[in-house]
């Protein structure tokens, strides 16, 4: 038994299904942490692009730095690394917003390159012609830039976000009740792996076939050539 | 206790790691080759096994395969009458291997169906085989354009280590957990082991470069 819900031993047919609600429990989990991660990925990353972009030296390199630190560690010892030692320091966050933070850094690292490549493809001339017409460097990142930049930045995104799903599973080491947990503990208990560790492989076959269709519609839909301002 | 007694544990964690990252790295290139060669393949059998291998192990978790390996396999093989409980080393590279060979496979066709249509018009032309054209023509032209994907991937494989650390492998991952319960010096332990990654990361990258000048050579051949 796992939240309350029993499973039916009788048959393979009967305990996958009886442990399917078990499952749909844990993937609620995987889902929440993967959207919170995403979005401490955004928003970090675009700190770290325009950190990485700054005209000074002195802080660009260092943003250069730590990113390219962040991208060559491992998601796993980064996670440790943030639920041993920041309760060291008085920081104690539950398991989950801690795996989340991890899941978070590690790929800010990546969004931050994207948001800089996104922001880079926009052709110099664009730039020359908002000065000709007397933009201000504001104007022209809000109205020449960003409506340009954002159709490409999306859909590559996206794809980061079925990658922060597929490394949602790490967080099982530090006791967070994601899918992968919930079907391991339901093995433990019932001797049986090979159901609920296959269940969990469709499942997630599931998700980013879903996840990745949304992407791709995404990046059909949005307009190559920038988004309307009217 | 002080920190440079945590070397020589880690160091043994270490050589673990720089051998798991290249055996899988290996295989994973093969498997690579294998699917994405496939995937382009005329045959529809072939086809199929390889599109289902990519989208099967691109489409679910690292840790879930690795899990299904170790764990669930073993059942399914006594349920068919077989042995087949792997060895934590052989679950481990098998399962890094597949997984970094199917995001391979897409690289490797990628890089083969970028090659120009007038290099396999011409290889027509001169009466190649389909064989010939894919082996002297189509791969080293595609081979130097697949390196900087590559390097990426050696690098991802590196950090992918670390999981199989959750099998009980006395990878880095798993020294520094041991340590970390043995001494409770969370922070000394996790930024040495940080670091290490980090290492071992640069040298990757930097032998990928070499390779990737290696086989840069076979794109100017062809003049």
């Amino acid at each position: 038994m796992l939240f309350g819900i029993e499973w039916d031993t009788s048959s393979d047919l009967a305990f996958a299904i009886s442990i399917l609600p078990i499952l749909l429990r844990g993937m609620i989990v995987t889902i929440q942490a993967t959207f919170l991660g995403f979005f401490v990925a955004l928003v970090l990353g675009l700190i770290f692009a325009a950190l990485k972009a700054a005209p000074l030296k002195i802080i660009s390199w260092p943003a250069g730095v730590l990113t390219e630190f962040i991208r060559d560690t491992p998601l796993l010892i980064q996670l440790f690394f943030l639920y041993y030692v920041l309760p060291e320091y008085g920081l104690v966050l539950p398991a989950f917003l801690t795996g989340a933070l991890a899941l978070g850094l590690q790929y800010s690292a990546y969004t931050a390159e994207v948001y800089r490549a996104g922001i880079e493809a926009i052709a110099k001339g664009q730039h020359e012609a908002a000065r000709a017409l007397n933009f201000t460097s504001l104007r022209t990142f809000t109205h020449v830039v960003l409506p340009q930049a954002v159709p490409r930045i999306i859909p590559a995104m996206g794809n980061y976000l079925v990658s922060i799903m597929k490394d949602v599973p790490v967080l099982s080491v530090v006791t967070v009740l994601e899918m992968l947990n919930v079907a391991q503990i339901v093995g433990d208990r019932t001797f049986n792996y090979l159901i609920p560790l296959s269940m969990v492989g469709g499942l997630y076959m599931i998700m980013t076939l879903v996840a990745s269709g949304g992407v791709r519609w995404l990046d059909q839909t949005l307009p190559k050539r920038g988004l309307s301002l009217k | 206790m002080h920190w440079t007694e945590y070397l020589n544990p880690l160091m043994q964690g270490a050589w673990l790691t720089v051998q798991l990252t290249l055996y899988s790295t290996i295989l994973g290139a093969v498997l690579a080759f294998a699917a994405g060669i496939g995937k382009t393949s005329h045959n529809r059998i072939v086809k199929a096994i390889a599109v289902t291998y990519i989208e099967v192990f691109r489409g679910t978790s690292l840790l879930v395969q690795l899990f299904w390996l170790y764990f669930a396999l073993p059942i399914l093989g006594q349920t068919v009458g077989l042995d087949l409980r792997l060895p934590p080393v052989v679950a481990g590279v098998l399962a890094l291997a597949l997984n970094i060979g199917a995001y391979g496979a897409e690289v490797v066709r990628g890089a083969i169906q970028a090659v120009s249509k007038d290099q396999y018009e011409a290889a027509k032309a001169l009466n190649f085989t389909r064989r010939q054209t894919l082996w002297s023509v189509a791969l080293p032209q595609a081979i130097p354009e697949m390196m900087p994907s590559f390097g990426n991937l050696a690098v991802q494989n590196l950090k992918d280590t670390a999981l199989v650390s959750l099998i009980s492998l006395g990878d880095l991952a798993f020294r520094a957990e041991q340590l970390r319960n043995f001494t409770q010096d969370s922070t000394t332990i996790y930024t040495m082991v940080l670091f290490m990654y980090f290492g071992m990361a640069l040298v990757v990258t930097a032998l990928m470069k070499t390779l990737e000048r290696y086989v840069g050579r076979w794109r100017s051949a062809r003049g």
